[in-house]
């Protein structure tokens, strides 16, 4: 095989290319070319890609070499978290590796055949199951969004120009789940008609715990195993978790090994000390399950810059837990006028809306803003209306207004409305 | 109709249209009876009116002792935070300023609702390098020892499975139920 036109055809990843193709085409058992991080993926580009063949097919596939999103971890720690690239990301659907992070006690290790889920409490059986029992009862797959409720907190705390998409909210995420419906669950273990709250446990380091209404059960909520047609994600939960349809993140308790039963709450730590919401007036809202509805513009934005006058297609997200998205509105006059967006269709309840709008830039500064509206008529505040219903101090769910600053010269800032 | 999580407490005509909904399904039968000691090997929550609390006891003083052995490097020597969060302060001496001003931290002296959580929380969780390993005396030591540095109880304070629910914490009343609906006005 001749070599010809590479930058350099002794690379690393030059020579797997040619070892894989030599290998394809001999039929043997063939090695897989792909570049790792460090490796310039221009060196394994030929100048003509119709005289060379490329590698074979092979049984896990990866990114192009020259694609590389990636999760930012804000810290590395058991109890930390990891956002994922809105930015980098079209239309809905979250590659389930960029899926967020967010972990009480790390992230266990868990043999699916030894995993069980118990449920007990005010139920005439008392059971468990296996996973295998869970899978074999009837299935359901919902398109939903996943957001954390602290996101969002730190992009009005302390909001700075240079705060991408993804640190101001990458704690949210979009999947397929699959799963049970849990109200079938319930009906195999003849829950009692007095029940009104369920604990729901975690397998993980902190023994994180939730307590649910159980209304949200007999409703909508699930245990999930799939994610996007594969099994979730070990930092999802797997093998199994709850998943409750646009309620906070945290209530979605992953690696579930525990459905207790309750006549009354729990008040644990994580629904007390933590996620619930000081508010003006020396309360505190516990039980905040609802996300408010959202949206934030994923492009143009920090850090990429518009590279000329002309045309470009404005484009975001936006999401309520509250239904359906009804509508979201464009300025890009810092919020002074506004105009529809165009959302994608079908737009799925709870669960990210992707909004776009076409734009004459006429190389001015502008500031683009988005304001998303669900079906309830629920809008999003400015900063303004924001704190004074909730307080600078109030600990979660912040759906204010973003905003982008495009300056002369096409670079692009984060700003609040 | 989406928005108001509440309605989902009222269970009753919820359960009644899930059971509608399967109505002809089958009785599936999958999994396997509970025995009562594998739910008691696990049913390790604690409720606010002391449902779960195991017998035992610990005091202020040996709480100050485990304190300083499984505590003292993440929350501090006086229990004021040091890599991990702050358990103790009751400042400021008056009001519920957390929504107004960023510059509270929120401890358990100030903040948490109920003395149990505690309990269940540390019970379940701590100390991170060993979650669960407590024995129920050092965990009722340990919450009385907090309980202590927290102005809450007396240094002679013995805790046990019908004094720590009789506790009221000086937070109790600033927590209220969700009152968002959706709809035009912010809450």
């Amino acid at each position: 095989m001749k070599e010809k036109g590479t930058r350099n055809g002794h690379s690393a990843g030059r020579r797997r290319l040619i070892a894989g193709v030599a290998a394809g085409l001999g039929g043997a058992v063939v090695g897989q070319a792909h570049d790792d991080d460090d490796v310039d993926p221009r060196l394994s580009v030929p100048d003509d890609s119709t005289k060379l063949q490329g590698p074979p097919p092979s049984e896990l596939g990866a990114r192009s070499g020259f694609e590389k999103p990636r999760r930012l971890v804000s810290r590395p720690e058991p109890s930390g978290g990891s956002r994922t690239p809105l930015q980098d990301l079209s239309g809905i659907v979250t590659p389930s590796d960029l899926h967020f992070e967010r972990h009480h006690g790390g992230i266990p290790k868990i043999d699916p055949e030894r995993y069980s889920l118990l449920v007990h409490g005010m139920v005439e059986r008392p059971t468990v199951f296996s996973l295998s029992d869970l899978k074999r009862f009837p299935s359901t797959s919902k398109l939903h969004f996943l957001e954390c409720s602290g996101s969002g907190g730190a992009a009005l705390r302390e909001p700075r120009e240079d705060l991408s998409p993804q640190e101001v909210d990458g704690l949210t995420s979009t999947s397929e789940w699959t799963g049970v419906p849990l109200a079938l669950i319930l009906k195999e273990v003849g829950a009692s008609p007095e029940a009104r709250w369920f604990l729901a446990e975690s397998m993980d380091a902190a023994v994180m715990t939730r307590s649910i209404p159980v209304g949200k059960a007999w409703d909508d909520a699930m245990i999930a195993y799939g994610q996007n047609g594969e099994p979730l994600r070990p930092g999802n939960g797997y093998p199994a978790r709850l998943f409750l349809p646009g309620w906070e993140g945290n209530s979605n308790v992953k690696w579930l090994r525990r459905i207790e039963l309750s006549d009354r709450p729990f008040f644990t730590r994580e629904e007390t000390s933590k996620y619930s919401d000081p508010l003006p007036g020396g309360k505190s809202r516990m039980f905040s399950f609802d996300m408010d509805v959202k949206s934030i513009i994923t492009f143009p934005t920090f850090p990429n810059r518009l590279d000329g006058e002309g045309w470009w297609e404005i484009r975001g997200i936006a999401w309520t837990g509250r239904g359906k998205i009804a509508k979201v509105e464009i300025s890009t006059d810092g919020g002074k006028s506004w105009e529809d967006a165009e959302l994608q269709g079908p737009v799925h309840s709870m669960c990210h809306t992707r909004f776009r709008k076409l734009w004459n830039w006429r190389g001015r500064p502008a500031t683009l803003v988005s304001r998303a509206t669900d079906e309830t008529g629920a809008t999003q505040p400015t900063k303004q209306e924001f704190i004074e219903a909730r307080g600078i101090g109030t600990r979660y769910h912040f759906n204010n207004l973003r905003g982008w600053n495009i300056r002369r010269d096409g670079t692009i800032g984060f700003t609040l409305i | 109709m989406h928005g108001q999580w509440r309605r989902f407490l009222d269970t009753p005509e919820l359960r009644a249209a899930a059971l509608e909904r399967m109505k002809d399904l089958p009785d599936f039968g999958f999994g396997r009876e509970a025995t009562a000691e594998e739910v008691a090997a696990i049913d390790i929550d604690i409720m606010p009116d002391g449902t779960g609390l195991p017998v035992g006891s610990g005091s202020v003083t040996r709480g100050q002792q485990l304190y300083a052995s499984q505590c003292v490097q993440c929350h501090g020597a006086d229990g004021r935070g040091g890599d991990y969060e702050a358990l103790v302060g009751r400042e400021p001496a008056e009001g519920f300023p957390f929504a107004e001003s960023v510059d509270h931290v929120v401890t358990v002296g100030n903040y948490w609702p109920y003395a149990t959580t505690l309990y269940d929380y540390i019970h379940r969780a701590m100390p991170q390098a060993v979650p669960g390993s407590l024995p129920p005396d050092d965990v009722y030591s340990l919450v009385a020892y907090v309980l202590y540095l927290n102005d809450i109880v007396p240094e002679n304070t013995v805790l046990d499975a019908s004094s720590l629910p009789a506790i009221e914490m000086p937070a109790r009343d600033r927590f209220v139920y969700d009152d968002r609906e959706g709809g035009t006005e912010l809450r």
